[in-house]
């Protein structure tokens, strides 16, 4: 997988992104967003995978939302796309952890970011989590809930 | 008045009877609590709000809001970490309230300064600055501060029975509506699927682009959105203690990956919070609805949303409760904008069975302009709303596309016509239909689908029920069925228009450009607060309505124009012809020698141009009347036509002018009569019949009779008309004025008053 490039250069004078800049907007199978057509649909050429968004797409929307001066917006598209090849049953599992007293103690969790960070590339949310680990701790968030 | 002679109950009754009239009131339905801070109860100044502060060392918060780092709860954690800049904080936060507040409502200081300034205030000290706004400061710094110019609105879509085919129909209902945003819930939980589908394929009829959601379990909603029916979620509840945090079942740090986990699919999502909610949870600290809902919008901002449903939202009915409660929402909704989140303004769960209360609540963001004027207004009929009612429901749709109207204010709706709801709503229900036929999840009957098409509500309908759509909800989860599928069997049944809709919608998540702030979809293409930012800065700038849009909201059902009276009144014309004819004898003189003469001065239009009284009564049968209340006690009549003048009072005065008996009757073609004398200054009448709606022909025959005694020098006991407090106003007055007009056009200065003979030829047969 190549990663996509983190140094974002759109401002909001590129927005909307599909409009100003079709050709920048690919699907996950590296096709453009015109190629996902109501024929293209019907002779069985579209998945789902074409109608996801990907990395580089939301690092695009990351630096229009940092232009537009909202850091934190960006950096959760940032962190979403560190997410986006991370499979559903993970993805469940990891915020389910992060729920009050699921995890019991602080491994699971670090196991999780671990995971993250290891598997998928996906630093700033691990660190997001071990952060979340910390503060729990902190807080005596590792409790029995049920 | 003797004891036997008292009505019973009034005796030893020591309650003024008001008081009885205000308990049936809905009002009294409301509950009211006295402020009382140590056990939560405070909008604004809570027992244990802390004052604003901050400590920055190092680049690192060490002290919020009079808690040191040490001490710190999540929510403080994730406040200090995520939202505030340490390299402003100190700063902002040391420029003083007033002044801070001063500039929300200065239309000199531009928004995104203050957005800025925002990065850089505690939960403390920003619920300080707006608690010093008074409501119309409140409405107008929020107007300032929105996000984006443009105005829109969400819409629920559900109902009691969660049948599919009524959810598509009405689906495509809230499209034409303009809503930009339409949501579902479940009455029965399996069934999001079914009502997923059934939406998508509902708002994909007429135009696309309108969002839609399925609110239900966390990680079905992400799954029912990863399979393409829904674009976007709202029901990531955030809260502003620990304690209440904790007990929803979440953290800071779980919704914040939630919220990142929606963007990773491509899913636009915002938060959910309102002030109440902590209190309603049990986990308050003593502490204002104003402060909590600071914290949960900095939490927010802090998460990296790009927008929030508050204002009370659930909680606005027990913030209302209380005094200053509904300034509170006001408050807190001006801080997610400020903090430069999109906001949906609440105003979904009815607070109050008062409809003065409902319609006062939603008037500062309707004039406004808010980015969703309801996170959630009622499409549907309020039973069917399974979300609870709304401030508006399907029931009151009228009320606000009339408000808009009134205020020339865009709420985001727009009027739809009769005949093209009905199409719709077939439409709707047909491509449904053919997606079921396609994918093998049904066959709806033609009595079923007509059954929806005409429905006002699902009490109406015999359609499916829950249980069959928990059938089909499976069918469509266990088969993994996707918004491809259905994309194809629309195409496939000739519902290409629809499948082209439904395809152009989920395309948007390839771009993300929809995950911006306050982003919607209109015409076709996507603004938010990026392309479209709200640049208030005074008059003339900021949302303005154009001709066209402003056209729209004028254009409500059934407004009268001078034509249509015109052909009203020509289609009486005719009836009237058969029933009475006035010959024109000369001009009128006054009668002498004639102690019983009592003339009727009609207006110029009367018979002539307008032949029936705004209660509906033919002229013939009211002139007849008059008359015949006149001769019955003893006197004479002659009927003149006025032309110099169409006023009631100036008919009558002139009338008795000309009569034997000095007594007149001076009646207008719209039915208002008076009873004049002669000598008695113009508005000093004898009685006066003004609500002409409300007068029965027995009232003009008593007229008469009362006239007919005053010209015979008696006291008779005047005749009251009894109104039941209509507003006649409403009801009559563009009517009026435009039966008037055609009245004061008929007359001419100095024109003589004229005899007219009267005859009623039916009568004659």
């Amino acid at each position: 997988m190549s990663r996509p490039d983190p140094s974002g250069n759109r401002t909001v004078a590129d927005y909307p992104l599909a409009e100003k800049h079709p050709e920048w907007v690919k699907t996950a199978r590296g096709g453009t967003i015109e190629d996902v057509t109501l024929e293209a649909v019907e002779a069985g050429g579209v998945t789902m995978e074409d109608l996801r968004i990907t990395p580089q797409a939301l690092l695009d929307q990351a630096a229009v939302a940092r232009s537009a001066n909202r850091p934190t917006l960006a950096r959760n598209f940032e962190r979403a796309a560190e997410l986006v090849d991370v499979p559903q049953e993970f993805l469940l599992e990891v915020y389910e952890l992060l729920r009050p007293g699921r995890a019991k103690d602080k491994t699971a969790l670090l196991a999780a970011a671990a995971v993250l960070r290891d598997t998928y590339g996906a630093s700033r949310m691990a660190g997001f989590v071990e952060e979340a680990v910390e503060i729990y701790e902190q807080r005596g968030l590792f409790s029995y809930r049920f | 008045m003797n004891e036997r002679d008292a009505p019973s109950g009034v005796l030893g009754a020591n309650r003024w009877r008001r008081f009885d009239d205000w308990d049936e009131r809905p009002l009294r339905l409301d509950n009211f609590a006295v402020e009382d801070p140590p056990n939560g109860f405070s909008a604004f100044h809570g027992l244990r709000d802390p004052k604003p502060g901050v400590v920055v060392e190092g680049g690192r918060i060490v002290s919020l809001d009079g808690t040191a780092a040490a001490d710190f709860d999540m929510i403080d954690h994730f406040v200090a970490n995520h939202h505030l800049d340490p390299e402003l904080a100190e700063t902002a936060m040391a420029i003083p309230s007033q002044e801070i507040a001063r500039m929300l409502v200065d239309v000199s200081v531009p928004r995104t300064e203050l957005a800025r300034l925002a990065h850089g205030l505690t939960p403390a000290k920003l619920a300080e600055v707006v608690a010093q706004l008074s409501s119309i400061e409140l409405a107008f710094a929020f107007s300032k501060m929105r996000t984006r110019k443009t105005p829109g609105n969400q819409g629920h879509v559900t109902n009691a029975k969660d049948d599919p085919l009524q959810l598509a129909a009405d689906a495509a209902i809230a499209v034409a509506f303009g809503f930009d945003e339409i949501e579902t819930t479940m009455r029965v939980a399996r069934n999001a699927w079914s009502n997923a589908l059934a939406c998508a394929v509902g708002a994909s009829v007429g135009r696309w682009g309108t969002l839609f959601q399925c609110a239900g379990e966390e990680a079905e909603e992400l799954q029912i959105g990863l399979a393409g029916f829904t674009s976007y979620a709202e029901t990531v509840s955030v809260y502003g203690t620990e304690k209440a945090f904790v007990d929803g079942d979440d953290t800071p740090w779980s919704k914040a990956f939630l919220a990142a986990a929606y963007a990773s699919r491509g899913i636009k999502m915002r938060c959910t919070s309102g002030g109440g909610s902590e209190l309603l949870m049990g986990f308050h600290e003593a502490k204002s609805l104003l402060y909590l809902e600071a914290r949960c919008l900095c939490l927010q901002r802090a998460m990296g949303v790009q927008g929030t449903q508050n204002g009370g939202i659930d909680g606005a009915p027990v913030a209302s409760s209380m005094p200053g409660g509904v300034r509170e929402l006001m408050a807190e909704n001006l801080l997610a904008v400020w903090l430069d989140l999109e906001c949906a303004t609440g105003n979904d769960a009815r607070h109050s069975e008062s409809e003065i209360r409902v319609g006062a609540k939603i008037l500062p963001f309707l004039i406004a302009g808010s980015d969703l004027t309801c996170s959630g207004m009622g499409t549907i009929l309020k039973y069917d709303n399974s979300f609870n009612p709304s401030s508006f429901n399907g029931e009151e749709m009228e009320d606000f596309l009339v408000l808009q109207r009134d205020f020339e204010a865009d709420g985001g709706l727009t009027s739809i016509d009769e005949t093209a709801a009905l199409e719709l709503r077939r439409r709707a229900i047909d491509a449904l239909s053919a997606v079921y036929a396609e994918l093998d999840l049904g066959e709806p009957s033609p009595a079923m689908k007509q059954s929806v098409a005409i429905a006002s509500g699902s009490n109406d309908t015999d359609s499916y029920l829950p249980r069959d759509a928990s059938l089909i909800s499976e069918r469509i989860k266990e088969r993994g069925i996707t918004v491809i599928d259905v994309i194809k069997a629309l195409a496939r049944r000739g519902f290409r228009e629809e499948a082209q809709n439904l395809l152009n919608l989920v395309r948007l998540r390839v771009s993300g450009d929809y995950l911006q702030t306050a982003a919607v979809v209109r015409s076709g293409h996507v603004i938010s607060a990026v392309n479209d930012p709200n640049d208030y800065g005074g008059p003339g700038s900021g949302y303005r309505l154009n001709d066209a849009r402003r056209r729209e909201l004028a254009a409500i059902r059934d407004v009268l124009t001078r034509d249509e009276v015109l052909r009203t009144e020509a289609a009486f014309a005719r009836d009237e012809a058969a029933r009475i004819a006035y010959k024109v004898l000369g001009p009128a003189a006054r009668a002498k020698d004639a102690p019983t003469d009592i003339v009727i001065g009609v207006s110029p239009a009367f018979g002539l141009k307008l032949y029936r009284t705004l209660a509906g009564h033919p002229l013939s049968a009211v002139l007849r009347a008059l008359c015949e209340g006149i001769r019955a006690k003893g006197c004479t009549v002659r009927v003149v036509r006025m032309r110099h003048t169409a006023d009631t009072s100036f008919l009558g005065l002139s009338a008795a002018g000309l009569s034997g008996s000095g007594i007149g009757i001076g009646i207008q073609a719209k039915g208002t009569a008076v009873i004049h004398q002669i000598g008695r200054l113009p508005h000093n009448n004898l009685e006066l019949f003004s609500n002409a709606p409300v007068i029965s022909l027995e009232h003009y025959r008593a007229m008469g009779g009362n006239a007919a005694v005053y010209a015979m020098g008696g006291m008779p006991e005047p005749v009251v008309v009894p109104t039941k407090g209509m507003a006649l106003g409403a009801r009559f007055h563009a009517q009026v004025a435009l039966l008037y007009a055609i009245e004061t056009a008929l007359t001419q200065e100095d024109a003589q008053p004229e005899e007219v003979e009267v005859t009623y030829p039916e009568a004659a047969n």
